[in-house]
C-alpha cells in the first residue's frame, strides 16, 4: 500500500529523472537495485506460510499486486493448493526472466487468477540453469503450450511435460532467443542456410 | 485410438495450411481423420514469429510502443492500451480523464472493427459471401476515424505512455456520434442475414462446444468464455481506464457452441456502441497527457496488467531494472492461449467443422506467434 500512494504525490517528476533517489525515501534506505516490495499480510498468505513452511519464502505486494516467492520445489504444490483450496482455477500465464549474473539464473513466474475472488496472484521462484522444474500440466491443461514456449525461449525443460518440444522456433533451431546472452542479431546460421537456401545466412 | 477402422481402412493424416484461406493466416493444422471424422489435431505455429519480446529488450520503453500494434493487427488500439497501462502502472502515473475517455472511445471502436473482421471472415468460411462486404463497409467508417485521429488505419500507435499525443480533431465527437447512430441498424442487418438463417444455424449449433470448466482449464477467455455462461469481463471485473463509469452489460450464453459465440460477439458490438455513446457524451475537458518525464525510466520492479481485448485477456508482464529499456516484456496473448483449445473443440467432429471452429476462436496469427 505504501508504494501505491508514493507516486501520487508531488514527487512524481523526480523519480523518473533520478529513479534511484526517491525510492529509499519510502522504505528504509536500501541498495537501489531491488524492488521496493512490502510484505503481504492476509489470511491466505498466513495459510500458505503455515502449510508450506520453508517452501514459501516470501509473500509480498508491489504496486498493489500480490506475489508469492517459493523454493523451486514449492511452486507447483502452491499452485495446486491455490487451485483446489482457494479457487484460483485459471492459470493466466507462465513465463520466465533471465538474470545471467545471478547464480540462480532464471525467475520462473506463474500468474493465477480466481474468478470467485476476483483476485490475481503471482508465484515466483528462482532456478539455476539446467534445473528441470516440474510441469503444471497436471493442475492446469493450459500450461502445456505456455511451458513449451518457456522451453523454446529460455531452454528451461519442464519435468513430466507430455510434449516438451519447441513451439514458435523451428524444431532444429539451436539456441534460446530470450536468454540475455543471445544477441538480437544472432541466428542459427546453419539452419538458415540449410532450410532457406540462403548462402550468406542473412 | 485404434490403428485400423471400418473395413480395415487406415486413418488419413491431412495437412491443412499454413497457406490455407480459412486458417486466417499462417496456421498449420495437422488433422488425423477417419473418413470425415476428426480423430485428433496438432497445431504447428510460429511462422509469423518475429521475436517481439526480444525486440522490447533492445528498445526504450517508448520506442517499443509501436511494435505492440503489430501483434494483433486487427485490434492494434487494444494492444497499445494494454502496453501503455502496464508501463503507467510501473511509473505510478495515470492518464488524465480526457485521455481516458478518448482511449475508451477508440478501443471500443477497435473492438467493433475487430469483431467485424471476425464476422465477415467467419461467415465467408462457412459459405456466406454477403456479410463480409457489409462488415468491411462499416469497418471502413471506424478506420476512417482512426485515420483522421492519428494518421494510421491499422497499426495506429494511437496512445502514448501517460496519455495521448494528439488532441482529437475537429468534428471527432460529431463523427463518433454519427457512427454510433449509423451502426446498430447495420448490426440488425447482419443479424437478419444470419441469426435465423437455417444454413447458418445448422453449421454452427452444437459445433465446437467448450464448456465453462473446459474454458477455465484451458485458460480460454473473451467471448468464448462468455458464450459458455461465465459472466466475466475484465472491464467489469477489474476496471481500467475509467470503464467503471460506463453502464453496459456483459452478454453471455449457455451452450458454449459456435452459434452462441456468434450471438455473444454480436451483442458485444451493440454494448460497445453503448459505451462509446456514454464516453463521447460525457467527455471531460482538460489535459491529455499525464506527468510523464521525457526519458521514461520506471523504478526497479515488475507488474502484470491485463485488459479485455476483443479476443480475451491480453496481459503484459513488464519488468524494469531501472534503466531506459525494458528488462523484460512478456505478452500474454489471448489468441495463443485460446488456440490451444482447438483440439478439444474439434475432436470427434467433422472436418468441415474445423474451419468453423478456427473462425469462431477469432485468432490472429500475428498475436499467436508474436
Amino acid at each position: 500500500m505504501a508504494d501505491e500512494q508514493k507516486p501520487e504525490g508531488s514527487q512524481q517528476p523526480p523519480p523518473a529523472a533520478k529513479p534511484a533517489a526517491p525510492k529509499p525515501a519510502a522504505p528504509a534506505p536500501k541498495p537501489p537495485a531491488t524492488m521496493a516490495a512490502t510484505p503481504w499480510t492476509s489470511e491466505m498468505a498466513r495459510d500458505l506460510k503455515e502449510r508450506f513452511g520453508e517452501r514459501v519464502k516470501e509473500t509480498s505486494t508491489y504496486l498493489g499486486q500480490n506475489f508469492i516467492v517459493t523454493t523451486p520445489d514449492g511452486a507447483i504444490p502452491v499452485l495446486e493448493y491455490l487451485k483446489l483450496e482457494a479457487d484460483f482455477d485459471y492459470l493466466v500465464d507462465i513465463t520466465a526472466v533471465d538474470w545471467p549474473k545471478r547464480a540462480d539464473r532464471f525467475d520462473l513466474v506463474w500468474v493465477v487468477y480466481s474468478f470467485a475472488r476476483n483476485e490475481r496472484v503471482r508465484i515466483k521462484t528462482c532456478i539455476f540453469d539446467g534445473f528441470k522444474p516440474p510441469t503444471a500440466v497436471g493442475a492446469h491443461l493450459t500450461a502445456n503450450w505456455l511451458e513449451r514456449e518457456v522451453f523454446d525461449m529460455f531452454g528451461i525443460e519442464f519435468d513430466g511435460h507430455p510434449d516438451m518440444r519447441r513451439i514458435l522456433m523451428p524444431d532444429e533451431w539451436s539456441g534460446h532467443p530470450l536468454r540475455k546472452d543471445y544477441s538480437i542479431l544472432q541466428q542459427d546460421q546453419r539452419w538458415v542456410q540449410e532450410n532457406l537456401g540462403i548462402e550468406s545466412g542473412q | 485410438m485404434p490403428d485400423s477402422t471400418f473395413l480395415d481402412s487406415t486413418e488419413l493424416v491431412l495437412n491443412m495450411g499454413p497457406q490455407h484461406p480459412s486458417t486466417h493466416g499462417v496456421l498449420r493444422v495437422i488433422l488425423k481423420l477417419d473418413g470425415e471424422k476428426v480423430m485428433g489435431t496438432s497445431c504447428v505455429i510460429g511462422y509469423l514469429h518475429r521475436g517481439v519480446e526480444k525486440i522490447a529488450e533492445n528498445r526504450t520503453w517508448a520506442q517499443f510502443n509501436p511494435y505492440v500494434d503489430r501483434m494483433d493487427y486487427v485490434a492494434a488500439v487494444s494492444n497499445g492500451l494494454g502496453y501503455c497501462l502496464a508501463v503507467e502502472k510501473l511509473l505510478g502515473v495515470e492518464a488524465p480523464p480526457r485521455a481516458q475517455a478518448v482511449r475508451v472511445i477508440l478501443t471500443e471502436l477497435n473492438r467493433i472493427a475487430s469483431h467485424l473482421v471476425w464476422l465477415g471472415t467467419h461467415a465467408l468460411d462457412i459459405g456466406a459471401i454477403t456479410p463480409v462486404f457489409y462488415c468491411f463497409r462499416e469497418r471502413e467508417e471506424a478506420l476512417n476515424i482512426f485515420e483522421k485521429y492519428c494518421g494510421a488505419r491499422l497499426t495506429t500507435h494511437a496512445f502514448r505512455i501517460g496519455g495521448l499525443l494528439y488532441e482529437t480533431y475537429d468534428g471527432f465527437e460529431r463523427e463518433v456520434k454519427a457512427f454510433c447512430k449509423m451502426f446498430p441498424p447495420k448490426v440488425d442487418e447482419y443479424e437478419e442475414l444470419l441469426t435465423n438463417n437455417r444454413i447458418w444455424a445448422g453449421r454452427l449449433k452444437n459445433v465446437g462446444v467448450l464448456t465453462a470448466d473446459e474454458c477455465k482449464e484451458y485458460g480460454v477467455t473473451g467471448p468464448v468464455l462468455r458464450a459458455a455462461g461465465v459472466k466475466w469481463d475484465l472491464r467489469k471485473a477489474q476496471p481500467y481506464s475509467g470503464y467503471e463509469k460506463y453502464d453496459f452489460e456483459i452478454p453471455t450464453r449457455e451452450n458454449g457452441d459456435t452459434y452462441d459465440r456468434y450471438i455473444v460477439r454480436m451483442r458485444e458490438m451493440r454494448q460497445a456502441v453503448r459505451i462509446i455513446e456514454q464516453a463521447v457524451e460525457g467527455m471531460p475537458e482538460g489535459p491529455i497527457m499525464g506527468k510523464v518525464p521525457k526519458v521514461i525510466k520506471p523504478p526497479v520492479g515488475e507488474a502484470y496488467v491485463s485488459i479485455e481485448a476483443p479476443k480475451g485477456e491480453l496481459g503484459y508482464y513488464v519488468v524494469s531494472d531501472g534503466s531506459v529499456q525494458p528488462y523484460r516484456v512478456r505478452v500474454r496473448p489471448p489468441s495463443f492461449v485460446n488456440l490451444q483449445a482447438l483440439d478439444r473443440m474439434v475432436r470427434g467432429g467433422l472436418v468441415a467443422d474445423v474451419v468453423a471452429v478456427i473462425g469462431t476462436l477469432d485468432i490472429v496469427l500475428g498475436e499467436v506467434d508474436r
